[in-house]
Parts: C-alpha cells; structure tokens; sequence
C-alpha cells in the first residue's frame, strides 16, 4: 500500500541541507535507539523478573529445611537443598480415615480434566463448524448471542445451578452432588471463547476442497470429519490445552460440588492442606505442594506455547 | 426445483419472509449443529438465571420446598450492613484490578512491539503466570507478603522502608490482592500486543513524516485503533473483576475486618458454607448478575463515544 501523503504537510525531508539538521539527525537517531530498545528492554527485563519472582520463590522455599526457613535475612537459594520435603508434602495429603492420598486426589483432578478436555474437543469444532461453513439465515444473530455469553458472570447464578444439579440427580436417579457430573458435563456443550476461536479458524479453510465435497454427495457431516477437522488439528489441540488448564486450575466448581474427601481434587486438597492444621503451616510443604499442582500446568505452557499465544492473541482480536 | 416457485417467479412471492426449500435445509443443519451449545445455552445459562430471579424471592434451605416470601430477601439486604460491606470491597476491588491491569497490559504490550531479538523469551516469561492456578498463586503470595517472614517485608525493611501488613491490614488487604491480580497482565498483553501488530505500518509513517512525537502518535493513532480491544478487556474485566472469590477464600477469608468480604465470597457463605440460605443467597447473585449487566452495559454503550472503528 502506498504511502499517503498529505501534499500541504511540510517535507521534513530536503529542507535545509546544513549542518544543524544533521546533528539534529543524530540526535534524533540516538533518542530513536533509545526508545526502541534501550528502554523497552529495561522495562521488559524487570517486569519479567517481577513476574518470575513468585515462581521462583515457590520453587526456592519449597527446598528450605525448617531451620533454614526462619533465617533472617532469607537466603535467596536453599544451603542444604530439602529434597524431602516433598515425599513430606504429599504425605501431608494423605488422611488415613476418610483413607485417601495425593494420589486419591491426582487421580480424581486427572479424571476431571481429562473428560473436560474431551468435550472441548468433540463439542466446539462442532458447534463452531455450524456457525460458520453451513450459511444459514440467523446465523450471525445467533453467534451474538453466544459472544453475550462470555460476559455473563457464572458465579451469579451458581445457587440456582447447584439446585439444578440436585433436581438433575433426583430425575435421572444418579448422584450428580459429590460427583463429577456437574463439573464435566458442561464441557460437552461449548464454551463461548472456544467456539469463537475454532470460528475464526474455520473461516480461513479455503470453501473449494468442501464445495467440491459436497458437489459430489457429500453430507456436511462427512465434509466436518473428512475435510475440516483434519486441516483444523492445531486450532482443536490449542482449544483441548485450554480446557485442560482451565479443568486443572478449576477452584470454585470442586469447592462447590465435591462434598467428601474421596472425591476431592488437588485443589481442594491443597486448600484443606492450609485450612485443616491446627498449628501453623509449614511453608516449605505448603510450597512444595503447589510446586507439585503447578508443574503439570507449566509443562504443559512450555510444550504448547505457540497454541497458548496463538489463541489467546485470536480470542482477543475483533471488531 | 418446487413447481410453485418455478410457475411464479415474480418479487410478490417471495417476500423478505419465505424461505426455500434449500434455505430451510440449510437452517436445520446448521441448528442441528450448533444443537449443543443450543442445550448448554438453555439449561446451563437461560434457565439458572430465570430460576435465580424465582429463588431470590423464596426462603429455601436446599431440602424443604422453597417457599415465597416476596421481596424479603431484597430488604434484609438493603439494610444488611455486611452485604455494603461486600459491595464497597467487590467494588474497591474491581475499580483498582481494572484500570491497573489495562495499563500494565498496555506498557508491557507496546515494549514488546519493538523490534528487539529476545521477544520470545519475554513473552514466555510474562505469560506464563497467567496460566497458573489462581488457588497456587495466592498461596505463593500468602508466602511472598507474610509480614514478619515474607521476602518482600524483608527487602523493604532492608532499605529502611516500614513494611505494611499485606493481606494482614483493612486498608492494605485489597491492594494487595489488587497487585497479585496483576500476575494475570501478560495475558492481556498478549492480546493487546496483536492489536498492535494490526495497526498499519504506514500510519505511523506519514505521521513522523509530519513530525508528530511518539506521545502525539500514541494519542492519535495508537489508543485510538487500540479501543476495540480494550473495550473488550474491559468488559471481560469488569466481569471477572466483580466475581473475585478465590483470593479471598484462600488468603484472607473475607477479612480483616470484611475489608475483602467480595459479593460472591459472602454469596458463598451464604450458601454453602455457614448456612444453607439459598434463597438470600440467590438474591445475592441476582444483584451480582444485574450490577455486572449494567456496568457492561454502560461501558458498551458509552463506547460509541470513545471507540474507534475505522480512522481515516
């Protein structure tokens, strides 16, 4: 595109060809570098050690043996690295009455987002392929609807949605209160940022490959599955981590809805952790338990990064 | 392919309503489609909300049948001096994470748009808090600010500055989970970073040809193509801003002195922890859904005035 120049703005350039306008144009160059990358990269370097900071003293306390936790001034690394301190944590968890573990809750927080990611999965491409290959009258007027959605908050109406949880239960004759039932099943039926986002990536699949497809008797069902959800792979991995995370980091749900300790997630175990000893809590263990809650999560982020930034940077972009 | 519409083919046949066979084929697969979220949309969002507004106006304890008692949840909130309570701190809250979290989001976003090698490695590095359980993030906060043991008390009583209680301190309490909140800033900058990238080159070309200053094409250029998706931000905000819960639950348990009681914290309570008083509970929740519909609604509408769409 080419440049337009408002023809009566002064020319900058050409004007006055002399000695001062190029010292100017030297000053000029160092406040350029300046600004360009002397500056951005003070600021960036410590907002980034301002926002590693918490991490790293997670990671750093975790490793502290009692002793050395009450040293005044703290040591910024651990003397003697505690390794044992997270044997002791996960140890920690365990409660031998109501006989459950780390490892009760791990599996309960692994079964959760596990099915969460696969109803994220299976329903938004779905839900996002009907807004957007099939053209339908109302169809963008009902994609507003869902956009009204993301703004709706959740925590509003979370007495009626436990109330409908138990009426659920009592219909179907299934325990849906200190189950997974409600904090799974939702996942099956979309969510608004995530339909958004297969949207948008739905839209840039080339219409020929499909046209052709369903020239020759193809159904809209074959064209989803044959066509779409192969070129669409990355845009469904991006969504299923999201859904991961979100089912992982999950607070509120599981506060709500799971009831007795066999059914807890880490979540929750980690906040009985803090709640339910009488005297103090240790912080090493307390960091190392969340190191341990963490990691997943951070493993996750690092190998998927480029989905993370991608969606995110997608989810945020419209008119 | 139907006889009648080949055999009247004229404009009075087809009205603005009709719909062809082929168009009403179209409609079906595409609702049987998005028939999911359709579901979702009804039972998981349309009827809580509608059965928040009955609940609301009931005394219901979970077990017994509710039973209506008109707007007596209503008054007993009007003149409960904790629900005020609740709104000032919900409110405290959410006026300083906001606007905070739109500047920080906007300084981090424009520094990484310069053309610097190791962008990269900041953007991991800024983003990846954000993706952190807000439940392992306070307590690494609870740890971080502790005021007798917490590193940051520590380094400021160093530099000779007298620490204040963090999370220990009515007045402190809110700014501090204010501040945790900002961990939470690459996110967004993340969203604002690819707005930028969107606006065109050649924009700011022209304007240094015209000896604008960067403050001057910030103003002019920059916040202006920004304002859709700050908007954005900030409804997204405001909404999560007005259900603060978990920060209170783990660090503070609505304290001190209420200072961080947040409208859902005390919902909860309400609720499911001290009793089971759903009905004022949900009364509690309708006023939540009202003040967030209102507060978007106000931001969405007073854009018109502020957004730009198209600059030329």
């Amino acid at each position: 595109m080419p440049v337009q120049n408002n023809p009566t703005a002064p020319r900058v350039l050409g004007t006055q060809p002399d000695e001062s306008t190029f010292q100017h144009r030297k000053r000029d160059h160092y406040a350029h570098v300046f600004s360009q990358s002397v500056l951005p990269r003070l600021f960036l370097v410590a907002m980034c050690l301002l926002f590693i900071l918490p991490l790293y003293w997670m990671v750093v306390t975790s490793l502290k043996t009692n002793t050395e936790l009450t040293r005044y001034p703290p040591t910024l690394f651990p003397e003697n690295i505690a390794w044992g301190n997270y044997p002791d944590s996960i140890r920690a968890f365990t409660d031998t009455r109501a006989g459950v573990t780390f490892w009760t809750y791990a599996q309960n927080t692994l079964i959760i987002t596990v099915l969460c990611t696969l109803g994220a999965a299976i329903s938004n491409p779905l839900i996002a392929y009907g807004f957007s290959r099939i053209e339908w009258r109302g169809r963008d007027q009902v994609f507003f609807v869902v956009l009204a959605t993301m703004f709706v908050p959740g925590s509003a109406i979370l007495v009626a949605m436990f109330d409908i949880w138990v009426k659920i239960g009592q219909w179907l004759g299934i325990q849906t209160i200190n189950s997974f039932w409600p904090l799974v099943v939702p996942a099956f039926f979309g969510n608004a940022t995530w339909i958004f986002m297969m949207r948008q990536f739905f839209f840039q699949i080339p219409k020929d490959m499909s046209d052709a497809a369903k020239l020759d008797g193809a159904s809209e069902l074959k064209v989803f599955w044959q066509i779409i959800v192969p070129q669409a792979q990355a845009a469904i991995g991006a969504i299923s981590i999201f859904a991961a995370v979100g089912a992982w980091n999950d607070f509120m749900g599981p506060l709500i809805y799971l009831q007795t300790k066999a059914k807890y997630t880490l979540a929750i175990g980690l906040a009985q952790f803090t709640s339910s000893s009488t005297h103090d809590v240790q912080f090493n263990l307390l960091m190392a338990a969340s190191t341990i809650v963490v990691i997943p999560v951070v493993l996750l982020f690092l190998f998927f990064q480029r989905a993370f930034t991608e969606g995110i940077s997608v989810a945020g972009i419209k008119g | 392919m139907s006889a009648p519409s080949t055999a009247l083919p004229t404009p009075l046949r087809r009205s603005k309503w009709s719909i062809t066979k082929g168009e009403r084929k179209n409609i079906l697969i595409g609702l049987a489609f998005i028939s999911p979220w359709i579901f979702g949309f009804l039972v998981f969002l349309i009827y809580p909300i509608i059965y928040s507004f009955q609940l609301s106006f009931t005394r219901y304890g979970g077990i017994l049948p509710p039973e209506p008692i008109g707007w007596a949840n209503y008054t007993r909130m009007w003149n409960d001096e904790v629900f005020w309570k609740a709104m000032k701190a919900t409110f405290t809250y959410a006026s300083l994470a906001v606007p905070i979290g739109v500047v920080m989001a906007m300084a981090i976003a424009i520094a990484m748009d310069q053309p610097l090698r190791e962008i990269p490695l900041y953007r991991t590095v800024l983003f990846l808090p954000s993706v952190l359980p807000l439940f392992a993030t306070s307590f690494v906060f609870m740890v971080l600010l502790n005021p007798n043991t917490g590193l940051v008390n520590q380094i400021l009583r160093s530099i000779g500055i007298s620490p204040p209680n963090w999370f220990g301190d009515p007045s402190w309490a809110n700014f501090s989970i204010v501040l945790m909140a900002q961990m939470g800033a690459g996110q967004i900058a993340l969203i604002f970073l690819a707005g930028l990238r969107g606006i065109p080159k050649h924009l700011y070309e022209s304007a240094m040809l015209d000896g604008a200053s960067w403050a001057q094409r910030f103003r002019n250029i920059t916040l202006p193509l920004m304002t859709p998706i700050i908007l954005y931000d900030l409804i997204i905000g405001i909404s999560g801003g007005i259900q603060v819960f978990t920060q209170a639950y783990i660090i503070t348990d609505g304290g001190p002195a209420r200072a961080t009681t947040y409208l859902v914290f005390y919902l909860y309570n309400n609720a499911f922890r001290y009793s089971m008083q759903m009905g004022y509970a949900s009364a509690l929740g309708v006023v939540i859904f009202l003040i967030t519909l209102v507060l978007a609604g106000v931001t969405f509408l007073t854009s018109k005035k502020w957004v730009t769409y198209d600059l030329t």
